[in-house]
């Protein structure tokens, strides 16, 4: 196979000795079917083994690479060298603090998004799941499915300008799994998510700009999840005030 | 967290979003073109009828909250950070704007 | 080791880092356009209300070189608005039927479609 080169432009920061970032250059000898994380790792073996960053699976299944290549959040394990003209800038995820070079501090999102419960609830009076089980026919299924398939990376929130402008908003992977177990036919925890994703910094800091199913890896749609997050909020809050005898008793 | 009563603004916002999706974009070719239905007496005997000022009344009321609510985003996002009383002046102006409109309908 | 994380500055350049920022923007800026226009509606309503020579003054304030660039601007505005607007729709409003969705461009069609007659019907009426 053919050996050609490219230039990397590389964010460094060490929190010991750096008072801000700075970008450093590897000029990475690379094959037609290397994407950014294997020049990442040649990097590290060949030429500095001092650069951090996240990354374990290769091939967009746990969501650990993510970063900003040429200002765009992209999985490092999705995008060939092959396709880029040029110097190639690797950025850590934006609107994440750095922790050190490509690494960021995620403790935000994985805070955020325990609190939307991202699990089963039961509904009251279904079998435990030790003593019987869940049934789901496939029209229940496919009624959530492209919301499972969210892997956590983040692409979402680097994309998203409402979360840069405001950190507490919940942002769209948190939101969108929220939906994935709301639609569920299996889950009674809506009532107990809608206090989070109805709340003023859940699904109503969207003012929609659909970056972040534009970037999405996996093609899920958590622009989509918001909105109905939003038309479904609605509904419940006029039941509430202009018809509260619909309301169920708690 | 409280869940928040965001839905009284938004709920109008949409409508009116959908309602000029709609309907703003002929409106503003007759507008341009004024044809023999924007004449005078035939917008009076239009306008006269109960039924077309409520028409009228919801489409400027609507559209007019649905440009504010926008609006209020958008100055949010370009940095102005004084969202409570950006908020308050333009619904505060939209309703000032659609009573007008109710106004001036009933006097036709 | 010492945790010390660098916090990136947000500024604005954000709407010009992707042209996706920009088309937004210009989205949003539409509630300009569409909420002047219709500010000047409701000041014709006045006009029609006080008489035959207040409504022509009106027609004829429309007619006028700003008048014209205002509503150009305006239409192309409102129409690029309906158009990211109907085609968000099946986002917002998704619908399953039996066990499939159902595809995204019948539902933005269908969209399409109404606009193309409410906007025809209104046109039978007025010329």
């Amino acid at each position: 196979m053919s050996e050609r080169r490219v230039e990397l432009e590389v964010l460094r920061y060490n929190p010991e000795t750096d008072r801000e970032p700075r970008f450093q250059r590897y000029d990475v000898p690379f094959r037609d079917d290397w994407v950014v994380l294997d020049a990442l790792n040649h990097v590290k073996e060949a030429l500095d083994p001092t650069l951090s960053y996240r990354w374990s699976c290769h091939m967009a299944v746990c969501g650990s690479c993510g970063m900003m290549i040429n200002g765009e959040p992209k999985l490092a394990c999705k995008a060939f060298l092959r396709d880029y003209p040029g110097t190639i800038r690797v950025e850590p995820l934006r609107h994440f603090p750095v922790e050190r070079d490509l690494v960021t501090v995620i403790d935000d999102f994985v805070a955020k998004l325990a609190r939307v419960k991202p699990w089963l609830v039961p509904k009251e009076g279904a079998p435990a799941a030790a003593t019987g089980e869940l049934r789901q026919t496939p029209a229940q299924l496919k009624r959530y499915k492209q919301f499972t398939l969210c892997i956590n990376c983040m692409l979402c929130y680097a994309a998203c300008p409402e979360y840069g402008l405001i950190p507490q908003y919940l942002g769209p992977a948190a939101i969108a799994l929220a939906h994935r177990w709301n639609r569920d036919s299996r889950d009674g925890g809506r009532d107990a998510r809608q206090e989070e994703i109805a709340a003023k910094e859940g699904a109503w800091e969207c003012t929609f700009v659909g970056a972040c199913s534009e970037v999405c890896p996996e093609h899920v749609d958590p622009a989509g999840a918001i909105q109905q997050v939003k038309i479904e909020s609605t509904v419940d809050w006029y039941q509430a005030h202009l018809m509260p005898w619909t309301r169920k008793e708690k | 967290m409280a869940r928040s009563g965001k839905p009284l603004v938004w709920g109008p916002f949409a409508a009116g979003g959908t309602l000029t999706a709609f309907l703003t974009p002929v409106l503003v070719v007759l507008t341009l073109l004024q044809p023999s239905g924007l004449a005078y007496e035939s917008m009076q005997a239009l306008a006269g009828h109960w039924l077309a000022k409520l028409g009228f009344a919801a489409v400027i009321g609507l559209s007019l909250w649905s440009a504010a609510h926008r609006l209020r985003i958008t100055l949010y996002d370009l940095g102005l950070r004084a969202d409570t009383l950006v908020a308050a002046l333009l619904y505060a102006a939209t309703l000032a704007c659609t009573g007008a409109a109710i106004y001036y309908l009933l006097k036709i | 080791m010492s945790r010390r994380p660098y916090v990136r500055p947000i500024t604005s350049e954000w709407i010009f880092r992707h042209p996706r920022y920009v088309r937004y923007m210009v989205r949003e800026f539409s509630c300009l356009f569409i909420g002047g226009w219709t500010v000047l509606m409701v000041w014709g309503l006045k006009q029609l209300a006080e008489g035959p020579a207040a409504w022509a003054a009106f027609l004829e304030l429309l007619r006028s070189p700003a008048g014209i660039a205002f509503q150009l601007l305006t239409l192309a505005f409102a129409a690029y608005h309906s158009v990211t607007w109907f085609n968000l729709t099946p986002k917002a409003l998704p619908l399953q039927v039996g066990e499939d969705f159902v595809p995204d461009w019948v539902i933005a069609g269908a969209h399409f479609a109404g606009w193309a007659v409410v906007s025809l019907l209104i046109l039978a009426w007025a010329l």
